[in-house]
């Protein structure tokens, strides 16, 4: 009984803390911006994607890791000069539809170049089972979680004690306000584009070795982050976390005791059900909105 | 402006009218049929997205719906087509109404998440009854008939899908131009505003959203009959994106964008499949490049650049 709930806790918090990544993503270029990247699950894919090239292609598995990072961080950099700075101020779904346009040309370019196959990487320090009251814990696991709360910890102290991180809270609470007062605003939606490519990157990274990789792997990892950005509250930090954690065990716990066939409908219903009664999520702002 | 308005109408027409007459060869006549059906859902998604400006994520489950109705009502419980077709699109408008309530205290983005997550689950419950619907790979859809005749030719089909059309052409038009029409373009211009005035926002919202989502249904109905199989591709996310695409490519708010929409999309796949491989990353490429440089849409800029040519 213990065992299997543990069992299901363990893969659950290990989805849940990429989902977290993909949520902090999400929460970094919507407060910066108000929009809703729709690509962020490309860069989960790609970091798993390129991490696997860059091993098989012989080099050490730092520095594939720190290229498999660096890339998609490039890449959103580019997805925002080209395609989000252009049309600021547009409406909401014109900028869904173009971040939605960038997220099918890099799937559809890494088809091209890496094929259509499933792809896996070795675990960073062996596959060797650690047994916890009659459950099992992959050591891989433990890479996720920790390295998601040394992520946690240093945006925490980014945003709260250096003047860059700052200055990105305050375009995220007002862009005007934060532009008078001096704040490149522009040099923040830059920032925020290549900071949350790379948490996706990372977040991809990491978990490649448990659940594999391949092109379209992106799609659901990115729809789930959504659900968990919303359910912590759209442009909140917190939030993002304990909404991608939750996100993670609720589809565990489901796909365990309830039905495995539908895993990937459960974060769906979670979040109809949390929209229908807190339709800000569970730590979103009241906000007014000026007529 | 109301006589320019028909005057586009009576334009759509007359192609329908001539188009069967000049087509090459049926392949031309089955993309025009597929062209003309998703112009009648993508009138539909129009009034909610463009009009009343709110987004839905998630049409392409109510066109699951209705299709799915039409395809296991008759096969398993031997229903007759057309009562099947209404049975989807009743299940559809009150599965629409039910969550349309709490989902329109929402904005923008959540509204989004909630559509778009309906969406997901409608079509993975698809995939997974298997023992009903097929499961991923689909199953076939009984012929149409009414009084003992059968739609079975490109031909018929041709003709019930253009009267559809110009019908849905005609009576967006009018509904635009109605009270309900107006109540919406106001909720889209300023919800607080509009609700000073007197428009019962939410139920203004919740109409057109069942409205659109009934349009879907019954549009989804006629694709399985036409094609004659149906599979759970017709109800994913990607389908939901590209109908809500062919409303921003097309013009928001702008019922002839709607149709230039419908078309562009539905060709465009054909002229992709020369590139081999490519085709998803042309197929984003295009949405990207025509949102950058016409963010309005193709209908609409076109028309303000011609209104000032003038």
């Amino acid at each position: 009984m213990l065992a299997q709930f543990l069992q299901f806790l363990f893969s659950g918090v290990t989805v849940g803390a990429t989902y977290a990544l993909a949520a902090l993503g999400f929460t970094l270029i919507y407060n910066a911006s108000n929009v809703i990247n729709f690509a962020q699950g490309e860069f989960i894919m790609l970091g798993g994607m390129l991490a696997v090239f860059f091993v098989q292609s012989g080099l050490p598995l730092p520095a594939a890791l720190v290229l498999a990072i660096l890339v998609p961080a490039i890449v959103g950099i580019l997805i925002e000069k080209l395609a989000i700075e252009p049309v600021k101020g547009a409406e909401t779904v014109t900028l869904i539809i173009i971040t939605i346009g960038a997220s099918l040309v890099i799937r559809g370019l890494t088809a091209v170049i890496f094929g259509k196959g499933t792809h896996s990487l070795p675990a960073f320090s062996g596959d060797e089972p650690i047994q916890i009251l009659g459950a099992t814990l992959m050591p891989q696991s433990l890479w996720v979680l920790g390295v998601t709360a040394i992520v946690v910890v240093v945006l925490w102290y980014f945003f709260n004690r250096t003047l860059t991180g700052k200055a990105m809270l305050a375009t995220s609470y007002n862009r005007v306000a934060a532009e008078l007062v001096g704040i490149n605003t522009n040099g923040v939606l830059f920032m925020s584009f290549a900071m949350s490519a790379a948490l996706g990157a990372l977040g991809g990274i990491l978990v490649t070795p448990i659940t594999l990789t391949s092109y379209d792997a992106g799609i659901m990892m990115g729809l789930k982050g959504f659900v968990a950005a919303v359910l912590g509250g759209l442009g909140n930090g917190l939030g993002a976390v304990v909404g991608g954690l939750l996100v993670g065990i609720l589809e565990a716990m489901g796909a365990g005791y309830l039905s495995s066939a539908y895993k990937d409908a459960i974060p769906f219903v979670l979040i109809l059900f949390i929209l229908f009664f807190m339709p800000r999520g569970l730590f979103g702002a009241r906000v007014t909105d000026r007529v | 402006m109301r006589n320019r308005a028909y005057n586009g109408l009576y334009i759509v027409i007359a192609i329908l009218l001539v188009l069967p007459f000049v087509l090459p060869n049926s392949f031309y006549l089955d993309l025009v049929i597929r062209m003309a059906i998703n112009a009648v859902i993508v009138l539909g998604l129009n009034l909610l997205i463009g009009f009343a400006g709110q987004i839905s994520l998630g049409h392409a489950g109510f066109l699951g719906i209705g299709a799915y109705a039409s395809a296991v009502l008759p096969t398993h419980f031997g229903w007759h087509p057309v009562l099947a077709m209404v049975a989807g699109a009743v299940a559809t408008g009150v599965l629409a109404a039910l969550v349309a309530r709490p989902i329109f205290k929402l904005k923008g983005n959540y509204l989004a998440m909630a559509t778009l997550g309906l969406g997901i689950i409608l079509s993975i419950a698809l995939r997974n009854e298997a023992q009903w619907t097929g499961g991923p790979d689909g199953m076939p859809v009984p012929a149409f008939g009414v009084f003992g005749f059968e739609l079975s030719s490109d031909k018929h089909w041709y003709w019930v899908v253009a009267v559809l059309l110009s019908v849905s052409v005609w009576a967006s038009l009018n509904l635009i131009d109605s009270p309900f029409g107006r109540a919406l373009r106001a909720l889209h211009g300023s919800e607080v505003a509009s609700r000073v005035v007197g428009v019962d926002v939410v139920r203004y919202k919740v109409s057109i959203f069942v409205l659109s989502a009934v349009f879907a249904s019954l549009m989804g109905s006629i694709t399985a009959h036409y094609v004659g199989f149906v599979t759970p591709n017709l109800a994913d996310f990607f389908h939901s994106i590209e109908l809500v695409t062919m409303v921003v490519i097309g013009g928001m708010a702008s019922v002839y964008g709607s149709l230039v929409g419908a078309v562009l999309l539905t060709a465009l796949p054909q002229a992709l499949a020369t590139f081999e491989g490519w085709e998803t990353v042309v197929f984003g490429a295009i949405l990207m490049i025509c949102m950058i440089f016409l963010p309005k849409g193709l209908v609409p800029t076109l028309a303000a650049k011609l209104g000032k040519g003038e």
